[in-house]
């Protein structure tokens, strides 16, 4: 767990860069920092591994105030992920992995074994190892930069806008690497971004800072979402909170009607879906079916962009065995309010 | 004006006095000398200023400094303080090292990119590890080629010593002026002109082995080939 406790930071100047901050980030989860430029997020990340000294206040990790121990060997206990992945470029992939262990005073040979294996981890193969930084893409630098933060297998990562330097397309992929790797390892993370879909889509806890370093609210995704605390939260999160929220619930609990009341549903032999009728007489794509499994988000997008207003449902077989229409969809989603509010009364 | 004293095969004799192979082993000397004690004054300064950020006036100034000062008319003052010797021309030689070898140093420690030095920071190095394992490395194809210049400079103005009556290829120019050998002059400067490029050559060399692939554009280079064949 780490722990800010009334931490303030002013620069030199009067400018206040975090204002009474004190939150805890639980162990085990990813918190993500996240605000608009200037916030405070970046200060408060780096006083956790001691880069930034607070003003006031203390940083702890599990119960010890990180200012009473040694900065180097701290840092070292701690993995560190920067933006642009900060890679060394005189050393070769391997040896840039191989870097905290051999700090550590681990031999080369089991500090290259170590890092060998955690760029398999993060999917790079054998190959990369003899390369340098130089020669890998953004993506892969910023792989290479997970990897070594996780050399050390420290139980703390720290992580300043890890995939903000990556398209779109690599970043989505990286998002869907890491998680898998989180859901793993089970690290304490703390992760600064200014990209609040990042920061719900990865964040198990996600803190919204304010300029002048105010916390305008800590919380799990779905409550910004649901329960912005003021103006200023609502803003942030977006326009389409609402649609959004609808991604942290599966379609589980959707009610179904049975598939012979889509009239215009094509279904090959096997009973899987292969498109809807046309009043010309083809065939239009499905567009897209969902399981149990989906997020009513997906069942919600369906239902609004199948041309009969229908999202069908198919078994792990693949064979249809449901459908939603939209109007079903509207009450289900009524009466998943009525019921949240309910339980948020009791 | 010929080349007849520079293909005399006397004049290459090792055991003649005043013979090329004798007037160059000097030469060397003094370069190699003033070089040196260059190193040691400006790459340790050049590294701290660079590292710290602390005192880059010094870098800059003294590198300003350094240059305008004529080395000929900085010899002489050292020979009316401290008379003849070694040392007059080596602390005139020295002074001529310093500024290259500091500015570049200097230079490209505040080059480098931040983000690495921060993580290499972040990741628990210590200061002194942090400039010799990232920061050092990092900088040193600039800081070589400070060195470079510097090399081919003090080897040209060498040349001064044969001034203030020591050996030298600088005896070549001196004697063959005032005995009007000019065919003695060219000699002089052929191999003084010589012996630069080959140094640099060598130092070029060095630089490409001690420079991390990862930063000179080899390895960058290897890729490109690999993958467009």
């Amino acid at each position: 767990m780490i722990t800010f406790d009334d931490v303030v930071k002013v620069y030199p100047g009067g400018s206040t860069a975090v204002d009474h901050l004190s939150i805890e980030l639980p162990t085990g989860k990813m918190t993500v920092l996240v605000g608009p430029s200037g916030c405070g997020k970046t200060t408060s990340l780096r006083m956790i591994n001691r880069m930034v000294t607070p003003t006031s206040g203390r940083v702890l990790i599990d119960g010890q105030d990180v200012a009473s121990q040694d900065e180097a060997l701290l840092r070292r206990g701690i993995g560190y992920v920067i933006q642009h992945a900060g890679l060394f470029p005189h050393r070769t992939v391997l040896d840039n992995v191989a870097t905290v262990p051999m700090l550590l005073g681990r031999t080369r040979r089991e500090a290259r074994k170590a890092a060998l294996e955690l760029l398999e981890r993060v999917g790079l193969s054998e190959d990369f190892a003899k390369r340098y930084p130089a020669q890998l893409s953004g993506g892969q630098q910023q792989r290479v930069g997970v990897a070594r933060a996780l050399a050390a297998d420290p139980p703390v990562m720290l992580m300043d806008e890890p995939f903000s330097a990556v398209d779109p397309v690599v970043r989505e992929q990286l998002h869907r690497e890491f998680l898998r790797l989180q859901q793993d390892l089970g690290k304490t993370i703390a992760m600064v971004t200014h990209d609040i879909d990042e920061a719900i889509k990865l964040g198990d806890m996600v803190a919204v800072f304010r300029q002048g370093g105010h916390l305008a609210q800590f919380g799990t995704p779905q409550q910004l979402l649901e329960e912005p605390a003021d103006e200023f939260v609502a803003e942030f999160v977006g326009r389409d909170r609402g649609l959004r929220s609808l991604s942290f619930d599966t379609a589980a609990k959707v009610p179904v009607r049975p598939v012979a009341e889509a009239a215009d549903l094509v279904l090959d032999d096997a009973g899987r879906p292969e498109g809807w009728r046309t009043v010309g007489g083809t065939t239009a794509a499905t567009g897209g079916v969902f399981t149990v499994s989906d997020t009513l988000r997906l069942v919600t997008d369906l239902a609004i962009s199948s041309p009969a207003g229908i999202a069908v449902r198919v078994g792990p077989d693949g064979k249809a065995d449901g459908i939603v229409r939209h109007h079903d969809l509207v009450d289900y989603l009524a009466a998943r309010r009525e019921d949240r509010a309910a339980e948020s009364r009791a | 004006m010929n080349f007849s004293y520079l293909l005399d095969p006397e004049h290459w004799d090792p055991d003649a006095t005043g013979g090329f192979p004798q007037l160059l082993l000097a030469h060397l000397g003094y370069s190699a000398l003033a070089l040196l004690i260059g190193l040691v004054i400006a790459l340790p300064v050049g590294l701290y200023i660079g590292h710290t950020g602390r005192g880059s006036f010094i870098a800059i100034n003294a590198g300003n400094a350094g240059r305008a000062l004529p080395t000929l008319g900085l010899l002489m003052l050292m020979v009316t303080l401290l008379g003849l010797g070694l040392l007059p021309v080596l602390i005139a030689l020295t002074v001529l090292v310093v500024p290259p070898i500091l500015t570049t140093t200097y230079a490209g420690m505040r080059a480098l990119d931040h983000g690495v030095v921060d993580a290499a920071k972040g990741m628990g190095m210590r200061p002194w590890q942090v400039l010799t394992r990232v920061e050092f490395p990092m900088a040193l194809p600039v800081i070589m080629s400070g060195i470079r210049s510097a090399l081919l400079q003090v080897v040209a103005t060498a040349t001064v010593a044969a001034a203030v009556g020591l050996g030298g290829l600088g005896r070549l120019l001196i004697d063959g002026l005032s005995v009007n050998d000019y065919s003695r002059v060219l000699a002089g400067a052929i191999v003084v002109a010589v012996l630069a490029v080959a140094l640099d050559l060598l130092l070029a060399l060095t630089q490409r082995w001690i420079v991390s692939p990862g930063l000179s554009g080899r390895a960058v280079a290897r890729t490109r080939r690999a993958t467009t064949t």
